[in-house]
């Protein structure tokens, strides 16, 4: 046993070694602390707001200027979930009986469980819908939205839990989400624009109704991540609450 | 435009040394969990004082919530599967 210990720490030895002179070489490199050299960034926090009006350049860079990128990221999310439901399916999606079980018995969780769901939940539809004008987006407010109703499981128990996260509820969400977003890309080549060309204008700066299409992309993300993440977790907890059954 | 270091911005750099070191360092995969959580948070706090608030809310949800709840699923899976099999 010890033997194997030595080999392993003379076999790492290299690599770690070589791994930190390649990060001590790649760290003496850098630019000073704060001296950003990026032009690009430079230029879009100056173009931003008098182009597209969003206070918040971060969006305004997700949505716009690299609003093909983030298609292919959302693509990527939504391809990721359907491997993952592919690999975990199971024929039978009928509640078990140890599912039925899973419930929380605490008055004090359940009490202070189903505030805390509709906060979270709330949170995650303000930095959705605020996504353009203070910090947030679509992406962020999805993921929150979705783990305030994943509070519904670990708050209340797996059967209340079973009626949301409902496969073929969700997919709907999810499909609508993707496909939004390409639609919003398809209309601007119809209107003769370059795909995903900002065809709604700018906007009033500061308010729910800035940034044009990207508020449309900004919800089509939402819901598309908040989907695919409470499939994910629904995929998982099947998984996890009802392994009886599964064995078989 | 080269900015001093703030001592919150330190603060929280060091903050984050710790949490990454006691990630790596523990053993018990549960508590690795929860510490990983937790590092996530302080990963946060960083950015937040890096100026840096939509990194900082997405490192957030994903984190805190979105990673461990996979983990742990993931773990007590896995773990179902020994048992069983042990038996």
């Amino acid at each position: 046993m010890r033997d194997r210990h030595v080999v392993r720490g003379l076999l790492a030895l290299p690599a770690v070694g070589g791994l930190g002179a390649l990060l001590a070489w790649g760290f003496s490199g850098l630019p000073p602390f704060g001296d950003f050299h990026g032009f690009y960034g430079q230029l879009l926090n100056a173009i931003v707001l008098p182009q597209r009006h969003t206070t918040n350049v971060v969006t305004a860079i997700v949505f716009d200027y690299r609003g093909f990128d983030t298609m292919g990221e959302e693509f990527i999310l939504f391809a990721a979930v359907v491997g993952v439901v592919i690999l975990l399916r199971e024929n039978n999606a009928g509640m078990t009986r140890a599912a039925q079980a899973d419930f929380v018995r605490s008055d004090a969780i359940r009490f202070f469980g189903v505030p805390i769901l509709g906060l979270v939940v709330l949170v995650g539809l303000w930095l959705a819908a605020f996504g353009l004008v203070t910090p947030g987006g679509g992406f962020q407010g999805g993921v929150a939205i979705a783990s305030g109703i994943v509070v519904l499981y670990l708050t209340v128990g797996y059967r209340h839990w079973h009626r949301l996260g409902d496969e073929r509820r969700l997919d709907p969400f999810e499909g609508i989400g993707a496909g939004a977003y390409v639609a919003v890309g398809i209309a601007a080549l119809i209107a003769g624009a370059p795909f995903l060309h900002n065809l709604l204008g700018p906007g009033t700066p500061g308010t729910l109704f800035s940034g044009g299409s990207m508020s449309i992309l900004n919800w089509a993300v939402a819901i598309e991540v908040a989907a695919a993440n409470l499939v994910l977790y629904t995929e998982f907890l099947q998984r996890l609450v009802a392994p009886k059954e599964l064995e078989r | 435009m080269i900015a001093t270091i703030a001592p919150i911005q330190a603060t929280a750099l060091v903050l984050v040394a710790l949490g990454a070191t006691a990630v790596a360092l523990c053993t018990n995969p549960l508590r690795q969990i929860i510490l990983s959580g937790v590092y996530g948070f302080v990963l946060a706090i960083l950015f937040v004082t890096l100026q840096a608030p939509d990194v900082a809310l997405s490192m957030l949800v994903v984190s805190t919530v979105a990673f461990p709840l996979i983990v742990l699923a993931a773990i007590t899976r896995s773990r179902q599967r020994t048992r069983r099999r042990r038996e």
